[in-house]
């Protein structure tokens, strides 16, 4: 069986499996990271969104082979060590979830979002999360936790920035 | 590291969008899954539900299925309440399945508050008095004079001890008898009433495992179920041996099943090492189906026998009060006639269908086999039940995990997908996880049964409502109508008024259906207050008006049943609903109100949807205003989110969902063709609670049904077109 090289959450792992394994049952089940789920199979749900060299990609529909030699992050690597993202912070603190299964894909188009946009409007916001379904629907408490998201994470920017001069 | 000090540290109080705030704990995640078990800490038991250590933590377990409901935030919530604990002590744990220990732990049918109610106090009182006793005892002062607030006993004089310092004489004190515990009032809440963050928030934002799809046991393998796509079809012959030949696969065989949806349907098992080889490779089978049992069941044929017997009478009567028929052929009276269609519509949970097992055969002659199952179920009693119906195994010789549920809705409180998995473990002498495919998962639910509903009113001159008939068409297999298929004698408005009359036609199907987010009362919410509302506009008279007309003067339909009807409650939620979302007032053209009430699951609920339609028929849904009374509210944050979901989800359904078959075939199969509501389309949702001093009761469901005929009666209103046939996009319209 092939085997591909890819980084995880900022660790090496190889990975032997058929070419046309989707990522995400390669995370689930060959690597053991559960937290991004299937929904669908066929990229239409996002629960299975994961970034791919930051870019939030379907890992339902992204295999293996084309993942080879990049850069992976899981829900499981949101975090930075026992510091929780803002996100997942304001995910908590406004009591996001109803079942939850939805929710790290939520989270991780949310994540990407604020990397390219730290400061999104309502509609910036609708745009880049119009991919993942919630079928509770959390949708109203999501777009507020972002916004919150974004505001403190662009307040510690600009202290950081502060302290630096 | 202490543990307690951390989770205090992190403790966070946030303020939300429409007002209060959420309390929630974070605990840091490199400390999330590591368990308290320090050598000098104790933990004593007060009861089956509550554990104190020394250190102060309390333990409160939770017995019933977290679907998203809330319910494993909201029961620990009351005990902790009556315990006088303060929340941030509090640890929420998943209890055993253990009926004995912990009652039905059954979760579904809103009904898991109102069930529990009484016995959640009573656990949280009863080990309060426990500890009153125990302090009585240490501090030497008399008992009466003591009471329990932020986890301590305490005294008027300040002195006061730990429930950590207390708890293990706490736990030998005598449990009171249930009949002498008093309940706090009100007034007196400090848990009861607030939001507080879901126990399992931190687990959910970092993707620790938790669902039942989560599910990862040494050596296990992986399967798929692939069964007929027309229900009671059996196999003939499949492509057995090139699917085992496929990467990754272990084995593949024939299931021959017992002909029962509910318990296990004919199919090919394939087991391999990962889901994806056994998804590959159920893609690539060929098989043979004998369909001559099969359901020949017809979507568009159930549509044109309903439809030939519109404006008739049906089979048989449900109820015949004063007389229609005068009322209606009185030309001083308005009367008017409609025809309303709903189709059948799937559960869709976001996680498919799946469970673990492992079936152990006993090693020795007199060993006896045993099974493990971890399993996303409504009830953890069905893999109770299953294993014992169709395995010949005794309750103790298995042992159930209750996962967390990727949403239910109904759906999982059917157990086939246990006894799949069984059975394949069995064979396959292995731990074994089954994965539904969203295929699977769509075509092979138990649907939200369609129906039909021929309806006739007629309003006296001064535009009151006189009279009232409806031909029910509803669903029913081997003669027994199927879940939410039902119209009753005592549906609104038929006790409200003087001459009342409905009938029913039955159809028999095939294809299986269960409940579904408050059953019948989602369908028939849509067609009565939509029709009373057509009513209404025929008489020349305001839908608030009209319907506060009806409701009358304030009494319960059935004193002392308070799942009947409360005018006043009714009428309470109406005005205010009404009230915030500016009834009344002048709106831009193509822009429109609509009003709706309904009651289920004990919960009046009244919806005004505010609504722009374009001259494409485009829709937008500006905002929904609810007004709820369920009595005094447990969880405020979890109360908001399920009247948000509910109000999304029934606007998801009736937006664009529909399941239909043909020769017995689900046509639809994932996403792509069933459509959920997506972020941008989500309104915004305002919510008004009414906490009336009836006993608390479940918000699970009773605020969906009254979403649909709202946004019905919006569109009227604001384009003059009558909706009355879900779902919208076969109305052409679009959002
Ligand atoms: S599982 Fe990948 S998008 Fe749905
Ligand atoms: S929280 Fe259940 S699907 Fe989003």
């Amino acid at each position: 069986m092939p085997s591909y090289q890819m980084t995880v959450n900022g660790v090496d792992q190889e990975i032997e499996a058929e070419p046309n394994m989707p990522l995400l049952w390669a995370l689930r089940d060959l690597l053991g990271l559960v937290g991004t789920k299937f929904g669908c199979g066929i990229a239409q749900c996002g629960a299975c969104t994961v970034h791919v060299d930051d870019i939030p990609m379907p890992a339902c529909s992204v295999t293996v082979a084309a993942v080879a030699g990049r850069s992976v992050r899981t829900i499981e690597g949101l975090a930075d060590g026992a510091q929780l993202h803002p996100l997942q912070k304001e995910w908590i603190a406004q009591d996001v979830a109803q079942c939850g299964y939805c929710q790290s894909g939520q989270l991780m188009s949310a994540a990407a979002l604020l990397k390219r946009n730290p400061n999104p409007t309502d509609d910036d916001i609708d745009a880049a999360m119009a991919g993942s379904y919630c079928r509770c629907g959390t949708y109203i408490r999501i777009r507020s936790a972002i916004h919150s998201a974004a505001s403190q994470m662009t307040a510690n920017y600009v202290n950081a920035a502060e302290k630096k001069v | 590291m202490n543990m307690k000090l951390d989770r205090r540290s992190f403790l966070r109080v946030t303020s939300i969008a429409g007002g209060g705030f959420i309390l929630s704990s974070v605990v840091p995640v490199a400390l999330a899954e590591e368990s308290v078990a320090e050598a000098s800490v104790t933990a004593a038991e007060l009861n089956a539900f509550i554990k104190v250590s020394s250190d102060g933590k309390i333990t409160i377990y939770s017995a019933n299925a977290e679907m998203g409901q809330g319910i494993k935030t909201t029961l620990p919530m009351i005990i902790a309440e009556e315990l006088g604990a303060r929340w941030e002590d509090v640890e929420v744990l998943q209890s055993p399945v253990n009926k004995e220990r912990f009652g039905l732990q059954m979760a579904g049918g809103s009904t898991t508050v109102p069930r529990t109610w009484d016995q959640m106090r009573q656990m949280g009182a009863s080990a309060r008095e426990m500890f009153i006793s125990a302090g009585s005892l240490v501090m030497e002062l008399p008992r009466e004079e003591l009471k329990t607030q932020n986890s301590t006993v305490t005294h008027e004089s300040g002195r006061s001890m730990t429930f950590g310092q207390l708890a293990s004489l706490a736990a030998k004190q005598e449990v009171p008898d249930v009949e002498t515990l008093e309940f706090k009032s009100r007034e007196d809440y400090t848990i009861i009433g607030t939001s507080i963050s879901g126990v399992d928030n931190l687990v959910i934002v970092t993707g620790a495992a938790l669902f039942g799809i989560d599910t990862r046991v040494p050596d296990m393998l992986y399967a798929a179920y692939h069964k007929c796509p027309a229900i009671g079809g059996t196999v003939v012959s499949a492509n057995i041996k090139e699917i085992k030949a496929l990467p990754g696969i272990v084995d593949a065989f024939v299931v021959e099943g017992n002909d029962d949806p509910t318990e296990l349907l004919d199919g090919i098992a394939i087991v391999g090492t990962n889901t994806f080889a056994v998804f590959d490779a159920k893609s690539k089978l060929k098989v043979k189906w004998d369909e001559s049992g099969a359901s020949k069941d017809s979507w568009t044929a159930l549509v044109e026998q309903a439809k030939a017997k519109q404006g008739r009478r049906g089979d048989d009567e449900i109820v015949d009060k004063g007389d229609v028929n005068t009322a209606f052929a009185n030309p001083d009276n308005t009367t008017i006639e409609a025809f309303y269609e709903y189709p059948f519509v799937a559960h869709l949970c976001m996680e498919p269908m799946n469970c673990t097992a492992h079936y152990k055969k006993g090693e020795g002659l007199f060993d006896d086999d045993t099974l493990e199952v971890w399993v996303p179920t409504q009830g953890p009693g069905l893999a109770l039940s299953i294993a014992d119906s169709m395995f010949g195994l005794d309750k103790d010789q298995v042992t159930v995990h209750q996962m967390r549920l990727g949403g239910s809705f109904g759906r999982r409180v059917y157990k086939e997908y246990i006894a799949e998995v069984i059975e394949i473990s069995k064979r396959m002498e292995a731990p074994v996880k089954l994965t539904w495919t969203r295929e699977d998962d769509i075509r092979h639910d138990f649907f939200r049964s369609g129906g039909f509903q021929s309806v006739k009113g007629a309003v006296d001159k001064q535009g009151k409502l006189v009279a009232f008939e409806n031909h029910f068409f509803g669903m029913q297999h081997d003669g027994k109508p199927v879940s939410g298929s039902r119209f009753g004698a005592n549906e609104f408005p038929i006790l409200n008024i003087e001459n009342a009359y409905a009938s029913k036609t039955m159809f028999e199907i095939d294809i299986p259906c269960g409940p579904w987010r408050a059953p019948g009362s989602n369908t028939t919410a849509f067609v009565v207050q939509g029709f009373l509302d057509e009513l209404a506009h025929a008489g020349g008279r305001d839908y608030l008006e009209f319907l506060l007309e009806l409701m009358g003067e304030p009494r319960w339909f059935d004193e002392g049943n308070v799942r009947s009807l409360n005018t006043g409650r009714a009428a309470g939620v109406i005005r205010r609903a009404a009230k915030e979302a500016g009834w009344g007032r002048q709106m831009p053209a193509g822009r429109g109100l609509g009003l709706a009430f309904y009651l289920s699951h004990a919960g009046h609920i009244a919806e005004v949807a505010e609504v722009s339609v374009d001259a494409n028929k485009k829709l937008t849904v500006h905002q929904v205003t609810v007004a709820v009374d369920v009595g005094p509210i447990i969880n405020r944050s979890g109360a908001i989110s399920q009247v948000q979901g509910s109000v999304i989800d029934g606007l998801s359904t009736m937006m664009a969902q529909k399941i239909t078959f043909e020769n017995g075939r689900v046509q639809q199969s994932n996403f792509h063709d069933y459509p959920v509501l997506r972020m941008p389309d989500a309104p915004r949702v305002d919510v008004h609670f009414i906490e009336s001093d009836y006993s608390p009761t479940g918000l699970g469901e009773p605020a969906l049904p009254p979403l649909a005929p709202a946004v019905a009666n919006a569109i009227f209103a604001a384009s003059g077109h009558r909706v009355r046939k879900m779902p919208l996009i076969e109305e052409g319209y679009t959002m």
